[in-house]
């Protein structure tokens, strides 16, 4: 007597992503922190010294937080317009922000008040960024001039007025104190030395720049304008290197992890894309809620902080080693000590007889139905939310199973319109899917079969059937363009075959 | 023509065993069974077959108990005889002629020195009308005896015995036919016809199928084709009959049983579940589902304790109670068509063909019994009359025996076929193939031709198949090992001019493929996948191909369907030769150089056997059998034949065996042959006296070395007796007053029993002595004589004085050396004082 035998799942080739290295990796945060800002958070800056605080600049305020706290430890508001770009210097013990009146803001970080304010420029300042000498600040604004500051004087040291448009971008670099890189609204990255008067390198990016990024080895730049990314190689004379265009939206944010491996891109269209920076292929992608404007990792990448449109401050931990695995072992339900022990130390007897007990086979819901020829709620089982929706091979295998019973139609007929309507839905789902066509396409004609007396008498299910229609129609259109650029192939692969010569002797 | 007057063609196992209701013994141990023209045995507990009771020449078509004698039983067969049998023992005890061919028996306990038996109503012509037939049983010893005294009871009875059945205690006997049931009274002589209306309202049929009586009551019920079963009471009235109506089944009934008590009765059908009613509580019912296939009897043992049905699949499940299916004998299962070719499993040797729906059955040759059933398709199978199923459509094995690839397919109405593809792989631990790879879909239309590459080296099997939708696949496994372990895939996709391909075959060596597309041969070299060269000779398809083995590898043979045999030459890539004859099939021997060719002429098939290197064949059989021959295998035998006669040269490797249209296993033999299987034949009894239970396994181990030692124990117990009883019994049946006093006793007694022990190791040794040779009686007399003076030893002391008498034993002078050796100074003492 043989035992039931379930119903076949198809297990179909799985073209999703694979999991890699990169995806433990970034996958390895906790649920994010969610704080409320004032306004659109346009900077982030991470302080270069422990505890690594990071300075968020949001509508006219910067908020400094502490690596772990959800409250600021210091908010600075000494700003009568919208700040920009609040930047630590790279002792962490003072920081600049521009603003929208024009006015460059010097702080202490301890402090409350401005320690200088630095005046000239005409318009909104949306660059601000210390040089590597720690003395001089680097300034870009709407008034098209980059300019560059003394600290200890307050007083402006050389003014560039090669870009033509905004400036909203700007580096200096850390290894060397007089070079400093801009990107402009005239997609243009300019490349000053401060001890000439203008430019020594001009690269055209194509899109208006929204952000640069100088990889420490300081030989490569990668710049953000519009869709795309870009990255060029200075050595080289400013050559370009690769072009990536992955986002759908412009991209507004860079920054580099902590090894310098990866590259993160922030955008408009609410991702960030992680790169390989040796292939420069997209390795990982997270999602956020809303457009995302500023985007920082702390070092060691210890936090993803990103600021968004709608106000919001997003902070990702990373889980320590000990809690990963432990989240993993509280998903299991660990039976109690007794289970374990029960019968551990029993050791059989010679003329003990062991009870072989029969294996109980365990089956699915719509197995046991199908096994009682249950057919109609073998049917609805299949069709409950969760398989449908997680699951569609498994209701297309209950469909196929119970074609192959010829009791498909039984379980098709007499039913709601409600049920009808789900179903349909998921035919109109599923229907065109490749793997899937050939059980429902039958199973379809069935529907119209049992169904045809009733048309019309639903405005539901006749809304769902035309849908259906539509979607074949759709369909059928695309599999005839897909032949033609088939025969066109054709005739291309034909016509460069080479032609075997006929031996007519 | 070669002389072919030693070959013979002969069936080969796998004939059916359900063909009629089997038979369970009084003491529930054996099962009866015909089977084709004998009937068949079977224990059933270890579903071995015990006997075979041979004798009848034409197709066994009943086998019943003798109630009289329930150590004998009765058998009839179409060939117009009824035999009787002593089943324990296996001899034929009597045979009455009937001389009309009879399809059923019945007999009953009331009715003493008569049988009942179904014969045609016109002996000579095969007529449609059966009648059902008294016979009076001549009191004579003769072991051959006529039955003359016939008569009709009921004319016009189903030829099925299923049909018929005899009542409460014989008194009356049912019967039923078309819509009809006649219910015969012996005693009052008279019967009575009850008829159902054609249709009932539903539109299901009425047909009677079956019929059973209640053994304690007046009752009858009988199944319907359109699944009912009927309760009748009251029969013994025209007109007050009454039934009521059982429904589960769904299909027609085809068979019904009750429990020899009446307390249930069985039902059964297409559907494999046994249904088992209360009688009387017709609400209540058991059920046993999932039994394999249609059943198409049912049997219980006398006792009520176990059930026997037979099935549509050549099988006969035996089931305790209602609640286990504790054994089950399976046959080689004839479908309607084996739709794989006949192959044989280069592992086991066993033959490998369709068996139950969508699994392939694996059958030994060599001890003509199914090992074991593979399922295939993998799927709930359902039991219904027009569903269309998977099946099993072709089998291919690699040469070693580690793969199998079968292709399963389902055709639905008006929708594409399904099709699938699955490799297997030979698992050495469970001795089975496992599944490894499914492909669903490998093709577009139905394959029509699957082959493994022949490669020695093993390591890259590559399968070809080739299909209706123009395309010939090479699937291979890829070199590098995936994570989840091996899986096959598609390597190469070839086409010729939008033909279709028809079949496909490797070289020996596995470097040159032949792929034919309709009437051209194409040959590509599948390590490149090259096309190297086209064969062609019109006008037919070709239809058959076939590469030369060993020394003819260089030929390539193929049939087409203009009825002819061609021979090409790969070397000059040119016909050879070519004969007109129309072969229907060809296949090459795997061990030596011979092709077979099946050639079908006028409604009968021929066998030639040939080289391809020479159009001469090396053997032909005229008129095989009837009918058209589709499937044969060549299955390479145990050990090779020492044949020198020309004409049976080619079977001493292997052994060819093929499928008649009728779906029976032949097989070719020759003289040599049978006379040796004739000599080996008298075959071990199986001794199944003695059933196992828990106090067997304690008890009969025991009794076995009991048996054993029992010899040995004789000599060993009982030689002693008269030496060692006659000083003890001597001692110990005398009155104390009479003895000598202790001191003199003590050295006697002593020495009695060292003696005593000397003695018993050299007695045991004779006593397995004994065992081995019976020469070894006259030593144990020797010893016997030499020993009578030790009994009565009158004193040792002076014997030992005296020098070594002549002709001593090697006992005496053991005996002496001991006795030499022990202090006698008290001897001395004593006669000096």
């Amino acid at each position: 007597m043989a035992s039931f035998k379930p119903t076949k799942i198809q297990v179909y080739p799985k073209l999703g992503e694979k999991v890699t290295q990169d995806t433990l990796y970034w996958k390895n945060y906790k649920a994010p922190v969610q704080i409320k800002e004032f306004g659109a958070i346009t900077s982030i800056d991470f302080s270069p010294v422990a505890p690594h605080n990071f300075a968020v600049t949001a509508f006219t305020r910067i908020h400094i937080y502490g690596p772990f706290s959800q409250e600021p430890v210091k908010t600075l508001t000494r700003f009568k317009d919208t700040a920009y770009c609040g930047r630590f210097r790279s002792d962490g013990q003072l920081l600049v922000a521009g603003c929208e009146d024009s006015v460059v803001r010097l702080f202490d970080v301890s402090g409350k008040a401005a320690l200088r304010m630095f005046r000239g420029h005409t318009k909104a300042v949306h660059v601000t960024d210390f040089t590597s000498d720690r003395y001089q600040i680097l300034t870009g604004s709407d008034d098209y001039t980059c300019r560059l500051w003394d600290i200890p004087n307050a007083t402006e040291l050389n003014s560039y007025r090669e870009h033509t448009d905004y400036v909203r971008c700007g580096v200096t670099s850390k290894l060397n104190r007089d070079l400093f890189i801009t990107g402009s609204y005239d997609h243009t990255l300019k490349l000053f030395d401060a001890r000439a008067d203008k430019s020594v390198m001009t690269m055209d990016h194509g899109q208006p720049v929204e952000s640069l990024l100088l990889y420490p080895s300081e030989g490569l730049l990668v710049s953000a304008g519009g869709r795309h990314v870009k990255v060029w190689d200075l050595l080289k004379g400013g050559q370009p290197l690769v072009s990536m265009k992955n986002h759908h939206k412009t991209v507004t944010c860079l920054c580099l992890s902590s090894n310098g491996q990866r590259l993160l891109s922030a955008s408009l269209d609410r991702h960030v894309k992680v790169y390989n920076t040796t292939n420069y292929k997209v390795v990982h992608n997270f999602d956020y809620a809303a457009s995302i404007l500023s985007l920082a990792l702390a070092p060691n990448d210890e936090s993803i902080v990103a600021g968004m449109t709608n106000s919001i401050l997003s902070i990702k931990h990373r889980k320590s080693p000990e809690e990963s695995a432990e989240v993993s072992g509280q998903q299991r339900r660990t039976p109690s000590y007794r289970v374990f022990v029960k019968g551990k130390n029993y050791a059989p007897k010679q003329d003990d007889y062991l009870v072989s007990k029969p294996v109980k086979q365990h089956l699915a819901k719509y197995d046991k139905q199908l096994r009682t020829f249950n057919v109609s709620n073998s049917l609805d089982t299949a069709l409950a939310t969760w398989t449908r929706l997680r699951k569609p091979e498994i209701t297309v295998a209950v469909i196929k199973e119970l074609d192959r019973r010829g009791t498909l139609k039984n379980a098709l007929a007499g039913r709601d319109e409600q049920w009808l309507a789900r179903l349909l839905n998921f035919l109109i789902g599923n229907l065109v899917d490749p793997r899937f066509a050939a059980v429902l396409a039958p199973a379809a004609e069935m529907i119209l079969d049992v169904y045809r007396r009733v048309v019309g008498q639903s405005p539901l299910v006749d809304r769902q059937l035309l849908r259906l229609q539509e979607l074949l129609e759709r369909e059928i259109d695309y599999q005839q363009d897909l032949l033609e650029v088939l025969g066109m192939l054709d005739t291309l692969f034909a016509s460069s075959l080479p032609r075997l010569e006929v031996d007519l002797s | 023509m070669v002389e072919h007057g030693d070959i013979r063609v002969v069936h080969r196992g796998g004939s059916k065993i359900n063909s009629r209701e089997p038979v369970v013994t009084n003491d529930s141990r054996f099962l009866l069974c015909a089977s084709g023209e004998r009937v068949k045995v079977f224990s059933t507990s270890t579903e071995e077959c015990v006997h075979d009771l041979r004798g009848h020449t034409d197709l066994v078509t009943g086998v019943l108990l003798r109630p009289t004698n329930h150590l004998q039983v009765y058998s009839c067969s179409v060939d117009g005889t009824v035999r009787l049998w002593d089943f324990t023992d296996g001899i034929l005890i009597k045979t009455y002629d009937i001389g009309y061919p009879v399809y059923a028996i019945y007999a009953s306990a009331n009715h003493e020195g008569v049988f009942f038996i179904v014969t045609p109503t016109q002996s000579d012509n095969r007529s449609e009308l059966f009648q059902l037939v008294a016979v009076h049983l001549p009191q004579s010893g003769d072991q051959l005896v006529e039955a003359q005294e016939l008569s009709a009871v009921l004319s016009n009875v189903s030829s099925n015995p299923a049909a018929t059945g005899f009542g409460r205690g014989g008194e009356y006997i049912a019967s039923a036919k078309g819509l009809h049931l006649e219910v015969y009274f012996f005693k009052k002589q008279k019967s009575y016809r009850f008829s159902l209306k054609e249709d009932n309202k539903k539109g299901g049929k009425n047909t009677l199928m079956c019929i059973a009586c209640h053994p304690k009551d007046d009752c009858i019920a009988t199944g319907h084709e359109d699944g009912k079963i009927r309760l009748w009471r009251n029969f013994n009235h025209k007109k007050e009959y009454t039934y009521t109506t059982l429904h589960w089944h769904h299909n027609a009934v085809s068979s019904l049983r009750f429990t020899p008590e009446g307390t249930n009765l069985l039902s059964g059908g297409l559907e494999s579940v046994l249904v088992q009613w209360r009688y009387n509580q017709e609400s209540e019912r058991d059920f046993l589902p999932r039994l394999g296939s249609a059943i198409t009897h049912i049997a219980v043992s006398p006792d009520g304790t176990l059930f026997c049905t037979s099935h549509s699949d050549n099988k006969i499940t035996i089931i305790q109670s209602c609640v286990k299916v504790s054994a089950v004998i399976q046959g080689l299962v004839n479908g309607e068509s084996v739709r794989t070719d006949l192959m044989v499993d280069p592992r086991s040797k066993s033959l490998v063909l369709n068996g139950k729906p969508g699994h392939l059955q694996f059958y030994s040759l060599q001890r003509d019994k199914l090992l074991y059933n593979l399922d295939i398709v993998q799927q709930e199978y359902i039991h219904e009359l027009g569903l269309q199923q998977f099946e099993v459509v072709k089998v291919a094995f690699d040469a070693p025996g580690n793969w199998m690839a079968t292709v399963e397919e389902r055709k639905p109405k008006a929708a594409e076929p399904e099709i699938n593809l699955k490799l297997w792989a030979f698992d050495e631990q469970t001795q089975s193939f496992v599944l490894n790879t499914t492909v669903s879909a490998p093709h577009e239309a139905q394959i029509t031709s699957m082959c493994f590459s022949q490669a020695a080296d093993g390591q890259t099997s590559m399968l070809v198949s080739a299909s209706e939708d123009g395309h010939f696949k090479a699937w291979q496994l890829p070199r590098s090992a995936c994570t989840e372990g091996p899986s096959w895939s598609c390597d190469f996709v070839g086409d010729y001019r939008g033909l279709a391909p028809q079949c496909c075959c490797f070289s020996a060596d596995g470097s040159l493929l032949a792929v034919s597309f309709q009437e051209v041969v194409t040959v590509w070299s599948p390590a490149s996948w090259e096309l190297l060269t086209t064969l062609s000779q019109p006008p037919k398809a070709i239809r058959d191909l076939c590469f030369g083995r060993l020394g003819c590898s260089k030929y390539l043979m193929g049939t087409t369907a203009s009825n002819l045999l061609c021979c090409w030459n790969l070397l000059t890539c040119s016909l050879e030769w070519s004969t007109s004859m129309d072969v229907s099939l060809l296949l090459s021997d795997p061990l030596t150089e011979n092709m077979a060719a099946f050639c079908c002429q006028a409604e009968s098939t021929d066998l030639f056997v040939f080289k391809p290197s020479e159009p001469r064949p090396v053997a032909s059989l005229k008129a095989v059998c009837s009918g058209k021959v589709t499937r044969a295998v060549f299955a390479p035998r145990e050990e090779m034949l020492e044949s020198c006669e020309e004409s049976s040269q080619w079977l001493n490797r292997s052994q060819l065996y093929f499928l008649t249209q009728h779906m029976d296993l032949m097989t070719f033999t020759t003289k040599a042959e049978e006379d040796r299987l004739a000599a080996s034949s008298k075959q071990l009894f199986i001794d199944d006296s003695v059933a196992m239970t828990p106090f067997y396994l304690l008890l009969g181990k025991h009794r076995k070395q009991e048996n054993q030692d029992s010899l040995t124990r004789l000599s060993a117990e009982l030689m002693p007796l008269p030496r060692g009883s006659l000083a003890i019994k001597e001692l110990l049946q005398s009155p104390a007053h009479v003895l000598p006093s202790t001191s003199v006793l003590c050295s006697m007694f002593v020495e009695s029993l060292l003696v005593s022990v000397a003695d018993g190791s050299e007695e045991s040794k004779h006593a397995e002595e004994e065992m081995e040779s019976e020469k070894e009686e006259e030593d144990s007399e020797g010893e016997m004589e030499s020993r009578t003076p030790r009994p009565e030893p009158a004193s040792p002391g002076l014997q030992s004085a005296e020098s070594a008498a002549p002709a001593l034993t090697k006992a005496q002078l053991k005996e002496l050396r001991r006795v030499k050796k022990l202090d006698h100074g008290w001897l001395a003492d004593l006669l000096l004082s």
